[in-house]
């Protein structure tokens, strides 16, 4: 079994820290796993983007080989599009469904959300506007975590929810609880 | 002890330096190599060991401290991107001239594609230049376990050992199995005339450097990660896949099963050769994965012959450039692609642009209004984040070459007559290699304007210290810039008519003259508040 996925978003969105907490959680479940990360220039507010891949048996290449990734995880809708040239034909979407516009150019949104739309498999909310409502603005990332969770099934849904604890409790314990409060909202949304 | 830790490449490299008894790290930061010295420096196992570790002013100071390290007999790692050999290329050769005491290890991250760089040259023909042993990792584990292997054979062989990485592998984090650390060397500093150089003296010590290439040639074909797998099929096609490539080559072959292949891994230079022979005996043809420029391709042509054939990126069975990945390698093996959603259509580039609020913005808004009185001006650019002022909205730039290029390419271009001709230079730059290229100016008397934005850190990279803070004032005058002309500011939005002000006087000063407009990295600014 395995489950390849696409992190993406633009620089700063924090993207890394997802990538983190699923890391801590798959190695505590002994799974094998890749995570090729972006460093450098691109974080400086362009697209980045980050290629994990989790398995119960070793994995070779360091990247997602094109249309064989099971998920794309985007803090960015126009940035999920970015790879949909890469998902798998069963492969979802889960993404924030609010543009970051930060370029002269960047489409009109409601052609960004059709065309995400005509994928067979989408899941799409105002993570930020949700996580600011709940009052934990700051956590909209493990919100859209939460978001992706079911479609993780590779990690026992109490073992991600655990590594969001472990990879945040050195930040102090009300972090911590937004964090988790976004995690379990985030499991919420279908 | 033995722990299984999740770590990116650099970091494995790092803590593969550590327990083989590293006592320092010397490096400047460079995409993608910088986490190998934040590793260290940020580790408790390190202060408590007391591993040197802060950051040099560049690759040359770096390299030559890590010799002298060596001269005295202890483990010293030397790291830096690809383009950082070239700056150290003089002591790197040399170092194998004078061989070493303690191991010395030199770490290459070389960037195909051009993630972060201004070009992809590859590492490995700088160790084969050099003559020295090259081990390339192809994935965390051996990066861990090897860079341990290349302190032993340095001290083994007395050379200095290339580690070369690429940033698929620096960047990329899986679990590794650590081993026990060792003890540092002691202090052992040699008494050897072999480390004078004189002519005389390095005939001597070339003709010792030949004299080990049997033994450096026997190392790699020893190498333990390098392994040849000839399959049962007479005659089935052969592959070479180094470092990396070989994750992408596995994946592939186990996701379509039934390719019947003979497949030599190779993890040290040069070349095996019994072992390449023994493959190209076994198969009717080689294709060459290797990331970066065709160094094994090429290598394997003088061992097989015109006769034979290969394929790979000289022969364009592979893409000439970029780096490598699972679906060039997959198409290469005339393995199917898998069909896939067509690319988006609602898709705009989002290109990296200096961040909200960064005081070089401020600089190039100033810059911008004030060259546009004079039409013939040229703002010569350097290495950082500061390059972004070549993209829109600042479209500032004439050129980006190398680390300290701005100034010496600026002097030139005002040597021929050209005016105005300005510099546009970064802090860690500056004390980089920009120093020596206003000496230069200065005893020219050139006609140039030097911009020295300080935001106080290495901000490309990610923040760190910079060589120079608090320096700047006192490097230029002491090099020789009149005082009056070095004149420094505070770019702010709201101090632009008094930036451009200054600006304006410098430019009509006939003379070097260094602006220096002063404000913190908003990232740095961030992290401390945090």
């Amino acid at each position: 079994m395995k489950t390849d996925i696409i992190l993406c978003g633009v620089g700063g969105q924090g993207i890394l820290s997802i990538a983190t907490v699923i890391g801590e959680a798959a190695t505590a479940c002994s799974l094998y796993l890749k995570q090729a990360e972006v460093h450098g220039m691109s974080q400086r507010g362009g697209d980045v983007q980050s290629d994990l891949r989790l398995s119960d048996s070793p994995v070779g290449s360091d990247l997602i080989p094109r249309g064989e990734a099971d998920l794309i995880i985007s803090m960015e809708p126009m940035e999920a599009l970015r790879y949909i040239d890469r998902l798998s034909n069963g492969g979802t979407v889960i993404t924030s469904s609010r543009p970051f516009v930060n370029i002269p150019n960047y489409p009109a949104q409601e052609d960004i959300m059709r065309e995400l739309e005509s994928l067979p498999h989408l899941v799409a909310a105002d993570i930020e506007a949700l996580a600011a409502e709940r009052k934990f603005p700051r956590s909209a990332n493990m919100l859209l975590l939460g978001m992706a969770a079911p479609y993780l099934s590779i990690i026992p849904r109490e073992e991600l929810r655990s590594a969001v604890e472990r990879v945040f409790a050195r930040k102090g314990k009300a972090v911590v609880e937004a964090n988790l409060a976004a995690f379990d909202l985030g499991t919420s949304i279908k | 002890m033995s722990e299984r830790k999740l770590l990116l490449g650099d970091e494995a490299i790092a803590l593969g330096a550590l327990h083989a008894g590293l006592s320092g790290v010397y490096a400047y930061p460079g995409t993608p190599s910088t986490e190998i010295t934040e590793y260290i420096q940020s580790s408790p196992y390190a202060r408590e060991m007391g591993v040197r570790s802060r950051w040099c002013t560049n690759e040359k100071t770096a390299m030559e401290a890590a010799l002298g390290m060596s001269y005295a007999g202890k483990r010293a790692l030397v790291c830096m991107k690809h383009v950082g050999m070239n700056v150290c290329a003089d002591a790197f050769i040399n170092s194998a001239v004078t061989g070493v005491g303690g191991g010395l290890v030199v770490l290459a991250a070389d960037d195909p594609s051009m993630h972060s760089s201004q070009n992809e040259q590859d590492s490995r023909f700088y160790g084969k230049f050099a003559m020295v042993p090259i081990i390339e990792p192809s994935n965390q584990q051996e990066a861990y376990e090897l860079t341990i292997k290349a302190f032993d054979l340095s001290e083994e062989l007395g050379v200095p050992v290339l580690l070369r990485v690429v940033t698929r592998l620096a960047h990329s984090r899986a679990a590794v199995n650590t081993g026990e650390p060792r003890p540092q060397n002691g202090l052992n500093p040699s008494d050897s005339r072999g480390w004078v150089l004189l002519p005389a003296i390095a005939r001597k010590q070339y003709l010792k450097l030949i004299d080990k290439q049997q033994a450096i040639a026997a190392a790699a074909a020893g190498c333990g990660a390098t392994k040849l797998e000839l399959c049962p099929k007479k005659g089935a096609p052969g592959i070479i896949a180094c470092g990396i490539a070989y994750n992408y080559v596995i994946d592939r072959l186990a996701a379509f099963p039934g390719k019947e292949v003979n497949i030599l891994k190779v993890s040290q230079y040069p070349l095996p050769e019994e072992k390449v022979r023994s493959l190209a005996e076994n198969s009717s043809e080689i294709m060459v994965f290797e990331d970066g420029q065709p160094v094994a391709e090429e290598a394997l042509r003088a061992i097989v012959g015109d006769g034979f054939t290969i394929k790979g990126r000289l022969t364009g069975d592979l893409p000439r450039t970029g780096e490598l990945d699972p679906d060039s390698v997959a198409a290469a093996l005339g393995l199917p692609a898998a069909e896939t959603f067509s690319k988006a259509q609602n898709l705009a580039a989002r290109p990296p642009q200096l961040c909200p609020g960064c005081g070089h913005r401020d600089v190039y808004n100033a810059l911008n209004e004030v060259v546009s009185e004079f039409p013939e001006a040229r703002i010569f650019g350097d290495i950082g984040c500061y390059t972004l002022g070549a993209l829109p909205p600042f479209s500032a730039l004439a050129s980006c070459v190398d680390m300290g290029a701005s100034i010496t390419m600026a002097k030139g271009a005002a040597d021929s007559g050209l005016y105005p001709a300005i510099a546009v230079i970064g802090d860690s730059t500056f004390t980089h290699s920009g120093m020596t290229g206003l000496l230069d100016a200065v005893n020219d008397g050139s006609d140039i304007t030097v911009v020295i934005s300080d935001n106080l850190t290495t901000a490309m990279t990610g923040g760190q210290d910079s060589a120079g803070t608090s320096k700047f004032e006192a490097i230029c005058t002491a090099l020789g810039v009149a005082p009056e002309h070095v004149r420094v500011v505070v770019p702010t939005p709201g101090k632009i008519p008094e930036i451009k002000k200054i600006l304006r006087e410098e430019i009509e000063y006939h003379g070097v003259s260094v602006v220096i407009p002063r404000r913190e990295c908003m990232q740095t600014l961030k992290r401390k508040k945090k």
